[in-house]
């Protein structure tokens, strides 16, 4: 019986992957006060150039990767542009720019839709993979999962013992007093957007590189949304992200091991799964008000002018 | 990095500009991108938004797609106003159509003059009980409209999906996602010879006057602009912050359920996977471009409506995906948000 868990388990892993980079990019971004409704227009982005890079160049996802966090972080400079500088509505921005997104990346996608790449390889790591269910759940993965463990660290510990980390909470906090001690708020804010948009490219990219591996329209098929919900979920916590995200990477891979588990209902319920369950844990989280209230980054949403 | 700073009185000229400023900036960048993507500039903005209009099926067209957005944009329209913001419009529409459309099969074969006031009847109630459960959400449980209206849309995309794979697949339709082409009594009848233009447009006019008098006259919609513009205020007047959630999610989702049955028993004529290229989403554009105002919005949903012709034409003409669609309307909020952000503040001079 747990033995035929595992590939389940291991799967989960994998789907929630996307989840955890362009998560942690939107909670940094929130983090510092700012809320980009645009992680799936960003995602879109990451994955068409990335899928470009790795399909032109032969170099698969090594390639695919890193162009596709550029692509996500240029994105978001245009939802910075106008959210930041201009002072515009932040979640009008952020839709406006996952409209873009969609529109830009099925454009300039049409000319890949019948290339494949080859994906990548698990890498099992020694020792650590020998260790009974959770060594080949979570220790034979293709390199990007374990990216995304490094991706994960590296923010916890940055949000909680760095300067670095002080310094985009209290902008997120309080962006008058930060602005009063001499910080540059937008600055810093347009450095988290910009993280935020990189983490929705490598998630994008992940997607078309390596977990599908080919390019179809629209293909990260809301995950960028749920990404959002998952930080509301999280009450703005990089480890609460994580276990959310593997939820929801276990919720995403049942409707293809349904059949093997002997659940016998049509295939749209199980699709529409992980969207009915963002639901369900957006209702938990925000009807304790004074949950939210006291974790939401004090000046979420709202324009900085000096 | 600071460009702007607050002006002392918002600029009442901005305000009504601010939508020009916007449709000319994307028409040049529009035209630019054409240029850089090594097509002809003039002759693609030519192909774009005047070719369309040369001809009386061009206007007609443009008629058949302005009525949906105009349609949903007035039911969001009241719920921006008081900040409550509905972005899952196309899942509401979805939601509509398959009730409208499940009428439709349910009575096939009948031709009695009943069928498309009970479709409309029953796309209303459709659209409206898929704005209603946001609402629930919001009131009962304070969840983010924003998120909720949009994940549901995803969920009525598979519920579509579910019904025109599964019951209501039309059985000689080869296996194809579809239901069976609706019969005459349950579609809306041609109003112009030769077009595909029909009755549904009466639905739009209505709406466009009842929401025009609706928000001159009514003391709720001044109550919901309060709610918006001054929630402390509002709270303060004893107007119910509940209300105002219930009203705008249940009518955003009402005006998009109308919107799904004019596509199915209009243009469409069954129940298949493409029955909105994205209206629910492109009418929120509609909504801001049109000032928030029922007529403004009549303007502002025939420019988009152009938008989606153009993108049809420029697929046709000069061999371009249809996606360029989204590319034009994602700049064009993008430049609108932009051109907004000038009606309260002004270019920071330097010290």
């Amino acid at each position: 019986m747990v033995e035929s868990l595992i590939p389940v388990l291991a799967g989960a892993i994998a789907a929630a992957t996307p989840l955890i980079f362009a998560g942690l990019g939107e909670l940094i971004a929130e983090r510092t006060g700012v809320i980009n409704l645009g992680v799936e227009g960003m995602m879109l982005t990451g994955a068409i150039a990335g899928f470009a890079a790795a399909a032109d160049t032969g170099y698969g996802a090594a390639i695919g990767l890193p162009v596709g966090a550029i692509a996500g972080a240029a994105t978001a400079m245009i939802f910075a542009f106008f959210a930041l500088s201009l002072a515009a509505n932040q979640a009008a921005c952020g839709l406006a720019l996952t409209i873009f997104g969609i529109g830009l990346s099925a454009f300039v996608g049409q000319h890949y839709v019948s290339y494949s790449l080859p994906g990548l390889q698990p890498l099992a790591i020694p020792l650590l993979s020998d260790i009974p269910l959770l060594g080949p759940v979570l220790f034979k993965q293709d390199a990007v999962v374990y990216l995304s463990f490094i991706a994960f660290a590296s923010v916890a510990w940055t949000l909680s013992k760095t300067r670095l980390g002080l310094l985009l909470k209290a902008v997120g906090e309080s962006p008058e007093s930060a602005h009063a001690i001499g910080y540059p708020v937008l600055g810093i804010r347009y450095g988290a957007v910009a993280f935020g948009g990189a983490m929705a490219g490598i998630a994008g990219a992940y997607l078309s590189t390596v977990y599908t591996p080919l390019w179809v329209q629209n293909m990260s098929a809301g995950r960028g949304w749920i990404a959002v919900a998952l930080v509301v979920f999280a009450t703005w916590k990089p480890t609460r992200l994580l276990l959310g995200a593997y939820l929801f990477g276990a919720v995403t891979i049942l409707q293809f091991h349904a059949q093997g588990l002997g659940i016998d209902v049509p295939v749209q319920v199980l699709a529409a799964l992980p969207y009915i369950a963002t639901i369900v844990v957006l209702v938990v989280i925000s009807r304790d008000r004074r949950l939210l209230q006291l974790n939401l980054p004090a000046s979420l949403g709202k324009p900085f002018l000096p | 990095m600071h460009l702007l700073e607050p002006r002392a009185q918002p600029s009442q000229i901005m305000r009504w500009t601010a939508p020009l400023i916007a449709i000319a900036a994307t028409l040049v960048v529009g035209s630019l991108l054409f240029w850089a993507l090594g097509k002809p500039a003039l002759a693609s903005f030519q192909v774009f938004f005047i070719e369309p209009l040369t001809s009386s099926n061009g206007w007609s067209e443009l008629l058949i797609k302005a009525c949906p957005l105009i349609l949903i944009a007035q039911g969001l329209a009241i719920g921006f106003k008081a900040r409550i913001y509905n972005i899952g419009a196309e899942g509401q529409l979805i939601v509509g159509a398959l009730f409208g459309g499940g009428v439709a099969i349910y009575f096939e074969g009948s031709d009695s003059s009943l069928i498309i006031p009970a479709m409309v009847l029953a796309g209303a109630v459709g659209g409206a009980l898929w704005g209603a459960l946001p609402a629930l959400l919001k009131t009962r449980f304070n969840a983010e409209e924003t998120l909720t209206t949009l994940m549901l849309t995803y969920v009525a995309t598979f519920i579509l999906s579910y019904m025109v794979n599964g019951p209501w697949r039309d059985p000689e339709g080869m296996n194809f996602p579809q239901s069976v082409m609706f019969g005459d009594s349950a579609l809306f009848g041609i109003l112009l010879e030769g077009s595909r233009v029909n009755t549904s447009v009466f639905i739009t006019l209505f709406a466009v006057l009842a929401f025009w008098l609706f928000n001159a006259k009514s003391f709720l919609a001044y109550q919901l602009e309060v709610g918006g513009q001054a929630p402390a205020a509002s709270r303060y007047a004893g107007f119910s912050a509940q209300r105002t959630i219930w009203f705008s999610l249940v009518m955003s989702g009402l005006t998009a359920g109308l919107a799904g049955v004019g596509e199915v028993a209009g243009p469409v004529g069954q129940l298949n996977l493409n029955i909105s290229p994205g209206y629910g989403f492109a009418a929120i554009i509609v909504a801001y471009l049109g000032r928030l105002h029922a007529l403004g919005i009549v303007l502002a949903g025939f420019l988009m409506a152009l938008i989606y012709l153009g993108g049809e034409a420029a697929q046709v003409s000069l061999q371009m995906p249809a996606a360029i669609t989204g590319i034009f309307q994602g700049m064009l909020l993008f430049f609108l948000l932009g051109a907004d952000a000038f009606i309260d503040n002004r270019l920071r001079t330097p010290i």
